[in-house]
């Protein structure tokens, strides 16, 4: 039995776990507009940069999602601190 | 920027080895594994940038990464240009071959190739194209260093003049 039949025969769990990560890459994409405070919003990003990650894993793309775990929530934050650091902190 | 406390100097020291490993695990097994070039050597380049966030920006030499950078490309396109030997560009020449340590792949007991499942042909069948995921490697390491390197220096030691 292939992962992709044990996946399909996993039927609701399948199905909940996948609404579960995209509702929450929903909500903090959300968040990254909401947050007045840069670090935080940037904090927000990372974490939708993770559940993408884990959503490409879901979707069988393992190579895209540790490309996405390396990239999204681990480089691209640390720019993003480092631009917040070197302006300002607070949104206006 | 300066060092950070020393509670995240000892962490970073803990973590720095296993997640080295794991990176160089992604890029030797690239082409058995979900991974490769790309993707191992951007998990090593986040070790890279939790040493440099934890002992400061003035780690890593500039010329140093760029020439690591600059050795993983010209192997790859020389690597490419040798299988213009025997074939085209990038032909993968050592495939099939008698030498050491790209052997045939045969089945022990009759001598003929069998055929591997998924995932579990031994380490060194692929030919060039591990060696082509460790240039790769190099290189994406090196050039994500060096841009995490750039915007830190901007960042702190541009403003701190430190």
């Amino acid at each position: 039995m292939t992962y992709g039949e044990l996946l399909s025969d996993a039927g609701f769990w399948y199905d909940l776990i996948h609404l579960l990560v995209l509702i929450g890459m929903i909500v903090s994409a959300m968040l990254v507009v909401r947050f007045k405070d840069l670090l935080s919003a940037t904090i927000a990003l990372a974490s939708v940069s993770l559940l993408l990650s884990l959503e490409f894993f879901i979707l069988q793309a393992p190579d895209v999602a540790i490309a996405e775990a390396a990239i999204g929530a681990g480089l691209t934050t640390a720019i993003l601190i480092f631009a917040v650091r070197a302006t300002r902190r607070r949104e206006q | 920027m300066k060092p950070m406390s020393s509670v995240v100097r000892t962490i970073t020291k803990l973590l720095l080895g296993p997640i080295f490993l794991f990176g160089a695990y992604i890029i030797l097994h690239g082409h058995l594994t979900p991974g490769g070039g790309f993707q191992g050597g951007a998990i090593i380049a986040t070790v890279m940038t939790l040493v440099l966030i934890a002992f400061g920006t003035r780690v890593w030499k500039k010329n140093i990464l760029s020439f690591i950078e600059s050795t993983g490309l010209l192997a790859f396109v020389g690597l490419g240009f040798l299988g213009l030997g025997s074939g085209f560009f990038l032909f993968n020449f050592l495939a099939g071959s008698d030498s050491l340590f790209f052997g045939k792949v045969i089945e022990p007991v009759t001598g003929e190739f069998a055929g591997w499942p998924a995932n579990s042909a031994p380490l060194l069948s692929g030919g060039t194209v591990p060696l082509l995921n460790l240039f790769v490697g190099m290189e994406v390491v090196a050039a994500l260093t060096l841009i995490i390197i750039t915007m830190g220096l901007f960042a702190f030691d541009g403003k701190e003049g430190e």
